[in-house]
């Protein structure tokens, strides 16, 4: 601290990975695994009104190679559960999940012989996003927390 | 509004009709599974019918209420002449078989590979007579009365790797 | 000297058809489906649709829950459009009954189905254009269904999953400001609208992509039962609104648009001007809507008035039954069907007597063009795939259930 007063205007001091979250919470490249209505509100939530890119979280890349912000949005059956555990298997380190809707978070209110019953008994989730569909606003104030949590990951975890 | 539609069933086939009403204003014969592709093409060709378009096909499954189990539920349309009509054709559980129409309409392709997946009807002369809702390696037929709802087959292994 | 590198003897280089899997995840953002693709350079010789990744069991968990609970299930079929799906199951609910609606329930649930199609055919447009590069277009598709969103939120109180229909009636009426907030959204859509017609109609890259390509005969069309905007664009004038009409549409004045080629772009243009007469209708709509009542007088039905269930020991009973046990419905079974967004929505309900449907069926319009898909995509290139696949407009809940 006083090395800088010394040098004000210079430089800004701070630890490496506060720097390197700092980049990556407002860059994230969402990979939208989107199947069912959930997929309308994600829309919303990326066009002009309510408009995702304030966030940094603009482009979806559709490759999990680019991607590390793995949206699942709507519904996942049993059909569709190994793709999704393969997708996520493909993304690369550093790589954070959200689940978005109710049914993705824990089935919904599709208790029956197809659903998978929550995304969490394939892939680890980060932010749950309740609702069904959630509003947009749910979503970006769930991009935010994402941004607290990642803020907040130690050195170590980062590959 | 296909009243003439029933008469013309009724006095064609008539070994085959077993019932016919028409409750609700929809049209509906009860059928035997014997002569069904020439009913169906009997009900297509006719000028005055022209059944061309296939709207539906489903089973309902009457386990323990009723004697046949299943009933094969056609539904038809005709663009030109504007008219519906509705055909049941009940079949049993140990012969649950029935004709595929898909040489009639190829529309029924996919009815009739849903009707397999989800009730276990089978359709003989279907060119492609698989699972199309569930996948392959599911046991059962999900939407009979005695499979229950919360039934889970989850697919334990992941793409690619031999079980 | 160059040196010659490679020989071809008048034709392509050697190939063998490549075998490809696009999906079922994949950038058109219209759902989960797996095409398995057999290539012979860039034509797609061969195709094989696999559906059934959204699957979420429709029919059995409506075996399961009361008449008045499968509204909600019903939203989730086609989620672009869930005021016509809400229609259409409350219409074949009330086909058994042997009811009908009162006057202004109809032409409440009439503006709602019209203003459902114009979300449904922008987002469907707007799609297509921004798989094709088109972005902007987008955007102001969105910007149109968001502005839809806003008024038919302080309707039903939901921007998507709205539940609004009741067997007999609505949840709720209009609420008085519905005319002049309908009214100020309608110049604001009217010049969006507008926008994408001057971006798309002509653009000679949206041109060069659509026409002529994903193209469906009539005869084949009707004979793999084609409905909706997909069979009319092949010029067959099927509209059930106008062959069998229903509610109040044989007081409605408007046009059914026919394509003639049966190409992504005569769908494209029969959505937009279906779009047109949308607006033509609602607004006859609100020109004729009278105030009245709007669920029927039949108390085993319509749930009675809160005061009657706070005061009075049979308002308390009929709530407590009609929650409780479901409606009952007469034994017997009924086909409704009505003109949903993607075309004839048809709901083939069994009953038997209880107060839970025994079977209820949907009738999903793009069943019929999902299974006739690998004729509009084999012989065009891969490229093709995308638009041709957008155009169609297939919705996951309603195609998989």
């Amino acid at each position: 601290m006083g090395l800088e007063s010394n040098l004000t205007g210079t430089f800004v001091g701070t630890r490496l990975s506060d720097a390197l979250n700092w980049a990556r919470k407002y860059s994230l490249f969402q990979y939208p695994f989107v199947t069912a209505c959930c997929g309308m509100e994600f829309m919303s939530a990326a066009c002009s009104h309510y408009d995702i890119s304030r966030f940094g979280a603009e482009i979806p890349r559709f490759s999990p190679r680019q991607a590390d912000l793995l949206f699942v949005v709507g519904t996942v059956s049993h059909k569709l559960a190994p793709v999704l555990r393969k997708v996520y298997d493909q993304m690369c380190d550093p790589k954070w999940v959200v689940s978005f809707g109710a049914c993705a978070s824990s089935g919904g209110f599709y208790d029956n012989y197809c659903t998978v019953q929550g995304i969490d008994t394939i892939i680890p989730v980060d932010v749950y996003i309740p609702g069904c569909p959630p509003r947009p606003e749910q979503v970006l104030d769930a991009l935010m927390m994402l941004q607290e949590k990642i803020q907040r990951e130690p050195l170590e975890k980062q590959a | 509004m296909s009243k003439k539609a029933l008469e013309r069933l009724t006095a064609k086939f008539a070994d085959q009709v077993l019932a016919t009403h028409d409750a609700h204003g929809d049209e509906t014969a009860v059928i035997k599974r014997d002569r069904l592709l020439d009913v169906l093409r009997f009900l297509r060709d006719e000028t005055d019918l022209a059944f061309d378009m296939p709207i539906d096909l489903t089973v309902v499954d009457w386990y323990r209420k009723r004697e046949p189990r299943f009933e094969v539920v056609y539904h038809l349309y005709s663009v030109t002449l504007k008219h519906r009509l509705r055909l049941k054709v009940p079949v049993d559980e140990d012969d649950a078989r029935v004709p595929s129409s898909y040489p009639i309409w190829p529309g029924f392709d996919w009815y009739e590979r849903e009707a397999y997946d989800l009730y276990g009807v089978a359709f003989d002369g279907h060119p492609n007579l698989k699972r199309i809702l569930m996948w392959e390696g599911f046991e059962g037929h999900p939407l009979r009365k005695d499979y229950p709802i919360n039934k889970r087959q989850p697919i334990t292994t992941l793409l690619g790797e031999k079980s | 000297m160059a040196e010659i590198l490679l020989e071809t003897e008048g034709g392509d280089l050697d190939s063998v058809p490549m075998n490809v899997q696009m999906g079922p995840s994949h950038p058109a953002m219209h759902g989960t489906i797996k095409m398995r693709l057999r290539l012979d350079g860039e034509i797609v010789a061969r195709t094989d649709v696999e559906v059934g990744y959204l699957h979420r069991g429709f029919e059995k968990s409506c075996e399961n829950v009361t008449w008045t609970q499968v509204m909600p299930y019903t939203d989730r079929l086609n989620y672009v459009s869930p005021l016509c799906n809400n229609v259409g199951y409350c219409m074949a609910v009330e086909k058994l009954l042997g009811i009908r609606a009162t006057d202004r329930c109809e032409y409440i649930r009439m503006i709602m189905a019209e203003t459902s199609r114009i979300g449904d055919h922008m987002t469907c447009v707007g799609a297509s254009a921004m798989e094709l590069g088109g972005f902007t277009a987008f955007l102001y598709a969105i910007e149109v269904r968001e502005e839809i969103w806003r008024v038919i939120e302080t309707v039903t109180g939901a921007r998507l999953t709205h539940s609004y229909c009741r067997i007999g009636g609505l949840k709720d009426d209009l609420p008085p400001d519905f005319g002049a907030s309908w009214r100020s959204i309608r110049k604001k859509i009217r010049t969006l609208i507008d926008d994408i017609h001057a971006l798309l109609d002509k653009n000679r890259i949206f041109l060069d992509r659509m026409i002529d390509v994903g193209v469906i005969s009539a005869d084949r069309a009707v004979s793999y039962g084609f409905t909706g905007p997909c069979l009319r664009s092949t010029g067959v004038d099927y509209d059930v609104r106008k062959a069998a009409p229903y509610m109040k549409y044989d007081r409605m004045e408007f046009e059914v648009p026919i394509g003639s080629r049966g190409d992504n772009y005569d769908r494209y243009l029969v959505r937009m001007e279906e779009i047109e007469q949308s607006l033509r209708i609602i607004d006859q709509c609100l020109a004729q809507i009278e105030p009245g009542p709007i669920n029927v007088d039949d108390g085993r039905l319509v749930l009675p008035e809160k005061d009657d269930v706070y005061g009075s020991i049979e308002g308390t009973i009929a709530h407590f039954k009609i929650i409780m046990e479901g409606i009952r419905v007469p034994p017997g079974e009924v086909y409704s069907y009505t003109e949903a967004g993607n075309g004839e929505l048809g709901f083939y309900l069994v009953s038997t007597g209880e107060g839970r449907p025994y079977k209820c069926r949907v009738r999903p319009p793009c069943w019929s063009f999902m299974q006739a898909l690998h004729e509009m995509l084999e012989g065009y290139q891969v490229a093709d795939i995308v638009p041709t696949f957008g155009s169609v407009n297939m919705i996951g809940g309603e195609c998989d259930r």
